[in-house]
């Protein structure tokens, strides 16, 4: 078991490589994602994470529906979200379908929650978008008591009341998948994060680190505020990305192109400012590493690392060999984030831990009847 | 004692304009009990105003009016926006006004409009005239749409008032404005507290 976990995410856009014009087909692309979560476990990479969205150009629309076929075809990665909407999906779905996928992966699966970048996509869903935060806190409370309760009365402000309602099939050993939630900016999702001793995930990819900072020791000591734990035992996971090669000067060279047309910053600021200025690495598998080992300075050691390399229209030959390299310096980030890693710092929560976890809570309470 | 003027140019009645100069005023009330408040309508003036304009002196209850003002430690004007600025009585009395009558003064901004989108009026119509005339408007501008008469938008409309308020108060002392671009999350908004509460979702 390993005490940090690494891994991949995507969001699944379908982009044109700047190089030679060429656009993969839809079923190309979710092809491409099936190939890259199989080389995720391949290499010896912990989690493979795909985002949802519902608009043109990603081909992530169902994340369960990509996730069990990927999962069938693999034996040991974690599959998360990254994210799911918690704003347009209904609870009750959620609760029922991540059930679903946590039984077929046998555990192998997290929720990863946000409330997605795409004010119109609200309304094709019968929201509304001025009430994100609001419905964000709603609907995870309902999830929460779906899966933590067997028999449900539910009324809210954004859906139909619930009348003894029981989501099925109930979770696997009883231990629902674990939560972790994502934002860049809301406090109210940190702190949703916090009072139910969740994960909070911070994508860490398009702003300096600074950005990220704040929410994330806020999430700490509201944490610790709750009775989890101490601030440095909450549960934190980060994103990053990155492009390889054995010589600085080829990964920049090569990544220039891509990264000038790039969907999110092309056409912005220069490749090097962005390297300078964000997470990004583009260089040396030794310029990964120390860049990688920097997360922990700022945010404090923590459990999971996911990373963004299957972007901007980068062909798949090429994603595939990215996360080959991953894979080759993995031994090295483990053994450097281990050895900095300080003794209270919790290991990342798998289905085994919070199963054993939860037994362990029970045999406490139980003993103290017993003496009581 | 703190002595605050405000001018309502609502031209209804009632008049949602004279409605947020009222909650201004409550607001300075909060923020100092012992205040001296007034709130001047010009709807009773405008024929004094449009005279103003012509004869080029003010009638002896107009003038009351503008000596008022220059004596107020602060002014606060509220305009409806009509045609995307505000309104011409607002501004025929802004212009009977001695062109140095507000100098170095702090003002509080407020606008009301049928629909939010002429919220930006107080920014770029009422902020540029107070810039002309080398009065301080405190930054934050309280615009009111229908939206924040109703139970929903309430709350939030008072938060605006009250932080205008407190700018303004902070002014006043010599202090800024009070306001920094601190980290402080709010811990106790209706939905921070639903989050470990859930029945208090409101």
């Amino acid at each position: 078991m390993s005490s940090m976990q690494f891994g991949i995410f995507t969001v699944g856009d379908v982009t044109q490589d700047p190089t030679d014009g060429t656009t993969p087909t839809e079923n190309a692309r979710i092809k491409a994602l099936v190939e890259i979560a199989k080389k995720t476990e391949e290499v010896g990479l912990d989690v493979f994470a795909s985002g949802q969205q519902h608009n043109p150009p990603f081909v992530t629309t169902s994340p369960t529906t990509l996730m069990a076929y990927m999962a069938a075809q693999t034996e040991r990665i974690v599959f998360s979200t990254a994210i799911a909407q918690i704003t347009t999906n209904d609870p009750v779905k959620l609760a029922e379908d991540y059930a679903v996928l946590q039984h077929l992966s046998d555990g192998r699966v997290d929720l990863m929650l946000g409330r997605g970048n795409s004010a119109p996509v609200y309304s094709w869903f019968g929201q509304d978008p001025t009430r994100a935060v609001e419905l964000t806190v709603e609907n995870y409370q309902l999830l929460r008591r779906l899966w933590d309760e067997d028999v449900v009365d539910w009324e809210g402000r954004f859906r139909t009341p619930l009348r003894g309602f029981t989501a099925t099939p109930r979770p696997l050993d009883g231990v629902p998948p674990m939560v972790w939630h994502a934002s860049i900016r809301t406090p109210e999702v940190a702190e949703l994060a916090a009072y139910y001793g969740d994960g909070y995930f911070a994508n860490n990819i398009f702003w300096p680190k600074e950005h990220y900072i704040r929410l994330i020791n806020f999430y700490r000591q509201r944490y610790a505020h709750y009775g989890h734990g101490e601030p440095e035992q909450a549960i934190v996971g980060l994103g990053g990305q990155v492009f390889m090669r054995k010589n600085s000067q080829d990964a920049i060279r090569e990544f220039r192109p891509y990264f000038d047309n790039a969907p999110v910053y092309g056409h912005g600021p220069s490749l090097e400012d962005f390297t300078a200025q964000t997470p990004l690495t583009v260089g040396s598998p030794q310029e990964f590493i120390e860049k990688t080992l920097t997360f922990a300075d700022y945010f404090g050691d923590y459990q999971r690392q996911l990373f963004l390399v299957d972007h901007a229209g980068l062909p798949q030959k090429e994603v595939l060999h990215q996360i080959d390299m991953i894979g080759e310096v993995l031994p090295t980030l483990r053994k450097e984030f281990e050895a900095r890693r300080p003794a209270g710092v919790p290991d990342a929560p798998t289905h085994a831990s919070r199963v054993a976890a939860r037994d362990a809570a029970q045999a406490e309470s139980t003993d103290e009847e017993v003496r009581a | 004692m703190t002595r605050v003027v405000i001018v309502s140019a609502g031209l209804g009645n009632p008049s949602t304009t004279r409605l947020l100069a009222d909650q201004l005023a409550a607001g300075v009330r909060r923020a100092e009990a012992t205040a001296s408040i007034e709130v001047v309508e010009l709807r009773p003036l405008a024929h004094d105003v449009v005279d103003a304009t012509l004869s080029g002196f003010a009638s002896p209850r107009l003038q009351h009016v503008v000596d008022q003002l220059g004596a107020a430690d602060a002014v606060g004007f509220v305009t409806p926006v009509f045609q995307a600025s505000y309104s011409g009585l607002f501004k025929s009395f802004v212009d009977v006004l001695e062109p140095d009558a507000l100098v170095g003064k702090p003002v509080l901004l407020g606008a009301t409009g049928g629909t939010a989108r002429h919220s930006l009026a107080v920014e770029y119509a009422m902020r540029p005239l107070m810039a002309y005339l080398q009065a301080v408007p405190v930054p934050t501008g309280v615009f009111a749409s229908p939206h924040d008469w109703s139970a929903e938008g309430e709350g939030a409309l008072t938060s605006r008032v009250d932080r205008a308020v407190g700018e303004l108060m902070s002014l006043l002392r010599g202090a800024g404005t009070g306001r920094s671009r601190d980290d402080d999350i709010d811990l106790f908004s209706d939905t921070m507290l639903s989050i470990s509460d859930p029945q208090r979702r409101g």
